[in-house]
């Protein structure tokens, strides 16, 4: 295994030290992320994940602990800081909101811009990152408020995806979307991966979301890193889980119970497809559910 | 971005806190106006005693006040230099056109406790009435204008409003550069002209933010059949209590001391 692209050591911090409102938001976080994982991001409202995701490109400074991106403090040089924010891309929660340009084209290409790269190179990049999140090149000469909500989220993501990071964070992209769209924006994003290899973090409400296209599981309770371990791993402790308001995905759930029952479904499946495969093995061979 | 407090209110039980909102935006005119009338130390003396007390008994802590003092320090600095350069009668100091006359350093001592007094106890209003009950005293302090055909409760309305959003726009001014600096945007560098430009990327997503608030906020209101002042009640309505005729009398002795210190001494 090589080293780990991205690492925290003790990852704390806590928001306005000395005043009544003072809240530890995150505490002691130590985590390794492995080039070319899949990292899915769980944790109720206000368990501090965001808030560790903008540390993780630099976006707070935490209060003690260090972040290591390729085994380098980001916090280290403070001119380098940037550079490393093109290296994390962090897609955040509703970023349609952040669509600032008179076209989308210029607006993905903000990004790479501040990167300092040649212009054929930036349209370049806009073209691929616009493919990649489903844009179709007819809305990139459009103002960006004039597209849907979903096609904004896309230009969005783009401009993310455009400055081709080596590190994606996404945060909820898909709260807000439509099944349908969902499912597209998921697909896009597992596609982005796979053509690119990079690292990926997911943060999501959706545990079906990230049972679909997750490597491990980061689990957060009121600051504190729970669990940090494969999906299968993660899912299967559902009543720890349950505690901390989560739940497994509901596909687990009930292939759980039936395993409970006596029928020799494997240990923790996690999607629909994987059930489906089980059970109609097991009804071909003529058994019953 | 959310340490910004303009006078912000700070929950507590004191006594100011319990006093009618109406009666303590009255009390502070009639301060201000206190404040101003003091043509001797004395006097001057008795008002910033007064002050002193209102601020004790907003029961908020010290440094709150000393943090307001802070934005205003440079202009007490100006003004009281330039009083304290431009007296006239005898020098009692001179350098070049610099002179320093008695009438210049009490010119100078006066200016210094108006100020801090002012900044103090409007403060103390501020600290201890929260953004509706002081919009609700304003619109009821209003009523006489509504004879005018002067909209009291509109403009009340616009004003809790207004308050309501400050908060929530800053919060959303923080998150639109967070994300725009995970873009690589680069806020902190460069000449006047490149910094201008850098905050277009945060301007434009604020106001097409706070136009999209607005008119969802304008429908909300429509859906619920909100239609001005005429007839409307309200849940909470204000009653003067003794301690509120207290505060009054507090201020009227005040008045009186001044007066007296004024005419004898």
């Amino acid at each position: 295994m090589s080293k780990p692209i991205l690492r925290t050591e003790d990852l704390c911090l806590v928001y306005g030290k000395g005043t009544p409102f003072e809240k530890q938001a995150v505490k002691n976080v130590n985590i390794e992320i492995n080039r070319g994982e899949v990292i899915g991001v769980i944790g109720h409202t206000g368990s501090g994940k965001s808030t560790l995701m903008q540390m993780l490109n630099g976006l707070i400074k935490p209060t003690s602990g260090k972040v290591y991106l390729d085994g380098t403090d980001i916090h280290a040089d403070k001119k380098k800081l940037r550079d490393v924010r093109f290296r994390v891309g962090l897609v955040f929660q509703y970023p349609e909101n952040q669509l600032f340009e008179e076209t989308v084209r210029q607006d993905i290409a903000f990004g790479p811009r501040n990167m300092g790269l040649p212009d054929e190179s930036i349209q370049k990049r806009v073209m691929r990152a616009a493919a990649f999140s489903g844009l179709k090149e007819e809305l990139l000469d459009r103002s960006p408020f004039d597209l849907s909500g979903g096609e904004k989220r896309r230009a969005a993501i783009a401009g993310v995806i455009a400055m081709d990071p080596e590190i994606l964070i996404l945060d909820e992209p898909t709260a807000g979307l439509d099944p349908m769209g969902r499912d597209v924006l998921l697909s896009q994003i597992e596609a982005y991966h796979k053509s690119r290899n990079n690292t990926v973090l997911l943060v999501s409400h959706s545990m079906e979301d990230i049972a679909g296209i997750a490597d491990k599981v980061l689990v957060m309770n009121h600051g504190v890193c729970e669990m940090f371990d494969t999906t299968r791993n993660v899912f299967s402790r559902s009543e720890e889980l349950e505690t901390m308001g989560l739940r497994v995905p509901q596909i687990t759930k009930i292939t759980t119970e039936l395993r409970k029952k006596g029928v020799p479904l494997s240990e923790g499946i996690l999607t629909v497809e994987d059930a489906f495969k089980e059970i109609s093995a097991i009804l071909k061979k003529g058994g019953r559910i | 971005m959310r340490d910004i407090t303009l006078g912000q209110y700070y929950p507590s039980n004191g006594i100011l806190h319990r006093l009618d909102p109406r009666i303590k935006v009255l009390l502070l005119i009639g301060v201000i106006v206190l404040i101003f009338c003091t043509f001797n130390f004395f006097a001057l003396g008795v008002a910033a005693l007064l002050v002193a007390t209102s601020v004790i008994l907003s029961k908020v802590p010290i440094k709150l006040y000393l943090k307001s003092m802070k934005a205003i320090i440079i202009v007490i600095l100006i003004t009281s230099l330039l009083n304290l350069f431009y007296g006239t009668g005898e020098p009692l100091w001179s350098f070049w056109i610099f002179k320093i006359t008695k009438d210049g350093i009490e010119n100078s001592i006066y200016v210094t406790v108006r100020i801090i007094s002012l900044v103090m106890v409007s403060s103390s209003l501020t600290f201890t009435t929260s953004p509706t009950d002081l919009t609700d005293a304003l619109e009821r302090l209003m009523k006489p204008l509504s004879f005018f055909k002067v909209k009291t409760h509109e403009i009340a309305m616009m004003m809790t409003i207004a308050l309501r959003f400050v908060p929530t726009l800053l919060e959303e001014t923080d998150k639109i550069m967070s994300a725009q600096k995970a873009r690589g945007a680069d806020m902190e560098s460069g000449n006047l002209i490149k910094r201008i430009k850098a905050l277009i990327p945060i301007l434009i997503p604020l106001f097409v933010s706070a136009f999209r608030r607005a008119y969802e906020l304008a429908m909300a209101m429509e859906c619920r059949c909100y239609q001005g002042g005429e007839g409307r009640t309200r849940m909470k309505q204000l009653h003067l209590s003794a301690r509120d005729f207290v505060a009054l009398f507090v201020f009227v002795v005040a008045v009186a001391g001044v007066v007296l210190c004024n005419i004898f001494l």
